[in-house]
């Protein structure tokens, strides 16, 4: 007990870091991937191929890999952006990628029959995906985002090894600093990724079954 | 060194081309291998570790593989480095010449238990002394005393002399490292940026992401070493890690031996001409006074 007194600044800290990250790169993935997702099943050729390429890119590539090409690359082309911010746009356009197709899913399984409904009554493509198809497409594909936000969480680790101190690194720190109680900070580290990662899975599982379609 | 060494390399080439005697090749491998004299008539007293290896004419000593400056392998498969150059004069001194030396690699965490068990005869691998590691070995030595430094951009834009100038700046380390901790405590007004390996650190300085980068002056050499181009050591340790060579614990004839053949490498500038050949030649750093050996 005395162990988690003594560091607790520090897991908190850590955790804040965790958390925070983890939204802000949720946020950013869940709206591109929604964009791209949009444009991959868009009447314009240009925008679908552009899609196509950006999630076969993102979603083809180790996270690691990303990381390093934001963190350590751009700056190289005079493109800096901080330790914090680079791992935050790292995981989040990672992550839009898989978010773009578990949408793309959720858009094919929305009946043909609806969007051809809304075309004969005079919506435009932008209208009948925004009033009628991405609705019922976000309510199919709760289950996969959850699987999909629960990793990114997980992923936001990578971020320990570019300069972020966030839970990882602080295991980094703590296990080292205290060789004798290595079990504890392991347990305190896996308490801070389970308080993000069982809480959402609470929420999500509420989501999904007050959103779901009666078919 | 290294052109001497491609000389040699082509020397004893061109001898076996023109099919003359090997000896002569050796003569050439020798010379450019062999700083130092290897003793002739050796005379130990019988039962001594000395007498032993001196009669084996051979010897294992532990030393790190990937440690530019001081224990890296060679694509020939050879150790090279200040701790090679070290051991060799040692070898020499027991009438063992340097390629009757096998060199096994020893880690950090696994230098004590190979001298324990007996898998080396002496370790010289950046071994730091201290009294946790004194309890299972002994150490002879020390033969050099490395500390944590500062590694800058090329040219010290900032001017960065030592660690009271770090304050404001950023200066990168690695998470949960003895470094890193020093600034933590020592040094709170710096900024540390932590990565999990040093060579990120290194990028780090090279695109200006970092002002600095600090940790023992023996790792920055090296650092140092693949980009001269683009850092500069500051070299002004401000830590104390004095290296010995570690030995199994008790053999106090092997230490006073070991001990006594590095005061007289000091004096007879072997010890110089090492570092000069090695991590001098890596730093572009002089090399330094020799620490005196602790016989206790």
């Amino acid at each position: 007990m005395q162990f988690f007194i003594d560091n607790f600044p520090l897991l908190r800290d850590a955790f804040l870091t965790t958390l925070s990250m983890s939204l802000l790169a949720g946020l950013l993935a869940l709206v591109l991937g929604t964009v791209l997702a949009a444009f991959r099943v868009s009447p314009i050729t240009p925008l679908r191929g552009l899609s196509t390429f950006y999630v076969e890119t993102f979603r083809n590539t180790p996270l690691t890999v990303v990381f390093f090409f934001i963190i350590f690359g751009l700056p190289q082309i005079d493109f800096a952006v901080g330790f914090f911010t680079g791992s935050v746009l790292a995981v989040g356009l990672y992550t839009a990628a898989f978010v773009c197709e578990a949408v793309r899913s959720g858009i094919n399984a929305v009946n043909p029959g609806q969007a051809e409904a809304s075309r004969a009554i005079g919506l435009t493509f932008g209208q009948s995906l925004r009033e009628v198809v991405l609705p019922q497409a976000f309510r199919t594909v709760v289950p996969p985002l959850g699987n999909v936000w629960i990793a990114m969480v997980k992923n936001t680790s990578i971020a320990a090894g570019f300069a972020v101190s966030e839970l990882t690194a602080s295991l980094q720190r703590l296990s080292n600093a205290n060789a004798g109680e290595l079990l504890l900070v392991l347990l305190a580290v896996v308490i801070g990724y389970m308080l993000i990662t069982l809480t959402s899975a609470y929420g999500i599982s509420r989501m999904e079954r007050r959103v779901a379609i009666l078919r | 060194m290294r052109i001497t060494r491609y000389a040699a390399a082509f020397a004893a080439l061109g001898v076996v081309l023109a099919g003359c005697s090997s000896e002569a090749g050796d003569t050439v491998e020798d010379a450019a291998d062999a700083p130092v004299e290897v003793e002739e008539n050796v005379d130990f007293e019988a039962g001594t570790t000395m007498a032993e290896l001196a009669e084996a004419g051979t010897m294992t000593v532990g030393t790190k593989f990937d440690q530019p400056g001081f224990g890296l392998r060679t694509p020939a498969g050879t150790p090279e480095g200040f701790d090679v150059e070290v051991a060799k004069i040692i070898a020499a001194e027991l009438g063992i010449a340097p390629e009757d030396i096998t060199w096994t690699e020893t880690v950090s965490a696994n230098r004590e238990a190979f001298i324990e068990e007996g898998r080396v005869d002496m370790v010289v691998a950046t071994y730091t002394i201290n009294d946790d590691r004194k309890q299972r070995i002994d150490f002879a030595g020390p033969y050099y005393e490395a500390g944590q430094d500062i590694m800058v951009a090329e040219g010290n834009p900032l001017g960065i002399q030592g660690p009271e100038d770090l304050a404001g700046k950023n200066v990168c380390s690695v998470e949960g490292s003895t470094p890193a901790e020093e600034i933590r405590t020592n040094y709170p007004e710096a900024q540390l940026t932590l990565f999990d390996v040093y060579s990120k650190c290194a990028d780090a300085l090279a695109n200006g992401q970092v002002d600095a980068v600090t940790t023992d002056n023996v790792i920055l050499t090296g650092l140092v070493a693949g980009s001269p181009d683009q850092f500069d050591l500051v070299g002004n340790p401000f830590t104390e890690e004095p290296y010995g060579i570690g030995i199994p614990k008790g053999d106090d004839e092997f230490r006073a031996f070991i001990n006594d053949t590095l005061e007289q490498a000091y004096e007879s500038g072997a010890w110089a001409e090492a570092w000069d050949s090695t991590a001098g030649a890596i730093s572009g750093t002089e090399a330094p006074e020799p620490p005196a050996v602790d016989r206790y």
